[in-house]
């Protein structure tokens, strides 16, 4: 069962993904790039379930708090940048 | 009977985070995507964090700090997109009523 939400998960990613690299405006991508940080914090989390291990989940954290960090540089960029 | 209510909740939220990202793909301007990414992979990834909780022994704390720290900064972040974007590439969007945050800008430069 964690194969199949992992399935889901890749599918989720590639549409974050597409939208990431299509656009088009600078903060359609923010926001895609936003959503794939998310979903590789879920990822980290359903890889840690399937091998019941902690290992990973510090990373999942900080790439939680990398995530918000560069959503809001990539929104200060955009209102600084003014176009 | 354990392994199916995980089982269960990760694919619950794994089809969040894919819900997510076909708003992200399909709708049609900046805000509608906004809404989408920012709410459904919030529940997506409470979800499949309550699963990990349930499942590792000693990670509990770091996943629920993880989720938390995503359901605290994830509105904030879309926040600071969608007023960046207000601000600077205005609304394309189709309005059903009248946009009153634009009238209350205009007077704040008139003022």
């Amino acid at each position: 069962m964690i194969a199949v939400a992992f399935v889901l998960l890749a599918l989720g990613g590639a549409c974050f993904l597409a939208r990431a690299i299509g656009g088009p405006s600078l903060a359609d991508r923010v926001v895609a790039v936003d959503g794939l940080v998310v979903t590789i914090v879920a990822a980290i989390v359903l890889h840690s379930i399937r091998h019941d291990t902690d290992r990973f989940l510090d990373v999942a954290v900080v790439v939680a708090f990398i995530g918000f960090v560069g959503t809001t540089a990539g929104a200060r960029f955009i209102e600084r940048r003014g176009a | 009977m354990r392994d199916l209510v995980i089982g269960v909740l990760a694919i619950a939220g794994a089809s969040f985070v894919l819900l997510a990202g076909a708003g992200v793909v399909r709708f049609p301007d900046l805000y509608a995507r906004m809404h989408a990414a920012t709410k459904a992979t919030t529940i997506g990834i409470a979800l499949i964090g309550i699963a990990g909780a349930v499942t590792i022994d000693h990670g509990a704390a770091k996943i629920l700090l993880a989720t938390a720290i995503i359901f605290v900064t994830a509105p904030s972040a879309a926040h600071f997109i969608g007023r960046a974007a207000y601000r600077v590439e205005g609304v394309t969007a189709r309005l059903d009523a009248h946009d009153d945050l634009h009238d209350l800008t205009q007077s704040e430069r008139d003022d």
